[in-house]
């Protein structure tokens, strides 16, 4: 599909999300609850076949996290970003897609080592590049620690 | 048989020649003899945590070729090698390692911080969570190489610089630290 089809097919087929545009994919901005049904809907549709996730990441607004996932499709060729805002930033916590695509293993890990976005159902939630002893999530805006220099 | 002249890199001591004007034989001491062997001989340990290691390995190939200066054998364990040149960026989670293979090598050995991330942190002394700012600070440094990367030239220089500080130091240390209970 292209992307002004798959624009039309999502209005139609999840009329809850809003939906943006970027300068390449089309944007689903998706409920918290959600989530997993929708991202499950994407996958499973013959229509769609979402198949592949190539990037899972998350941006801190300091009022909201926005989790990014960027999804293609191995059959059709099209691409989708999906966002999800988690308002509560203190305890951020969102299902897991890890039963879908087993590649958010490594990328949930890494969200919740860098961002302390913990994420249900996940099978072995861990810090995979600090120590398991580091005090804080350190792409956070707001995070500070002794040993950080500013000019 | 005596020994070709040719082959007396720079000897460190008087050289004695016989009537068909081989060497004969050489006096010197011993401080001397060691600091000499050890210097033109010795063994780099293959560590490189990034791009300075590239110009490292650039400086051991055919083109720069630091086999000339007596660092050919680079080891692949720590064991076997005297020299360690922090080639790259330390983050904290590197150092505990640095510091292991620091103290896996044995005695005497010798540390060559090689660029602007081994001197100070370099472009990460800044804003930076991860990185240790100054290889120094885990390990006792030799030689301080500056540049982002140093080329290869100037690495030569600071292993060069190295092999001059080695020939000017002790050799033999006489009062070794004793055991306690001794």
């Amino acid at each position: 599909m292209s992307n002004e089809q798959l624009k039309a097919y999502l209005e139609i087929t999840f009329p809850t999300c809003k939906l943006e545009n970027t300068i390449d994919f089309p944007v689903l901005i998706v409920e918290k609850n959600l989530l997993f049904a929708t991202m499950l809907q994407l996958k499973e549709n013959p229509t769609t076949l979402f198949d592949f996730l190539f990037c899972q990441t998350a941006v801190d607004y300091l009022s909201r996290f926005e989790l990014v996932y960027h999804l293609t499709s191995t059959t059709f060729r099209h691409d989708l970003v999906v966002k999800v805002i988690l308002e509560d930033r203190d305890n951020a916590e969102v299902a897991s897609v890890y039963n879908l695509w087993n590649a958010s293993e490594l990328y949930e890990n890494e969200l919740f080592d860098l961002f302390g976005i913990r994420f249900t159902n996940h099978p072995n939630l861990r810090r995979i590049m600090l120590g398991s002893e580091w005090p804080g999530y350190p792409l956070r805006k707001d995070y500070t620690d002794v040993n950080i220099l500013i000019p | 048989m005596g020994v070709n002249e040719d082959n007396l890199n720079n000897f460190p001591g008087e050289v004695y020649k016989d009537e068909t004007g081989k060497a004969n034989f050489m006096v010197t001491n011993i401080d001397k003899l060691a600091n000499w062997a050890r210097s033109n001989s010795l063994w780099p340990l293959t560590f490189g945590t990034s791009c300075c290691a590239i110009e490292m390995m650039s400086t051991a190939s055919a083109k720069y070729d630091w086999s000339r200066f007596g660092f050919e054998v680079a080891r692949a364990t720590p064991r076997q090698a005297d020299l360690i040149i922090v080639a790259g960026t330390i983050c904290k989670k590197m150092a505990p390692v640095l510091q292991r293979l620091y103290n896996q090598m044995p005695n005497p050995k010798y540390v060559i911080a090689m660029g602007a991330c081994a001197i100070s942190g370099g472009p990460f002394y800044y804003y930076s969570y991860t990185v240790v700012k100054g290889v120094d600070t885990i390990i006792p440094v030799d030689v301080y190489i500056p540049g982002c990367p140093p080329r290869p030239e100037a690495l030569l220089e600071g292993m060069i610089a190295l092999q001059t500080k080695i020939k000017k130091s002790r050799a033999y240390v006489v009062d070794s630290p004793k055991n306690e209970k001794e």
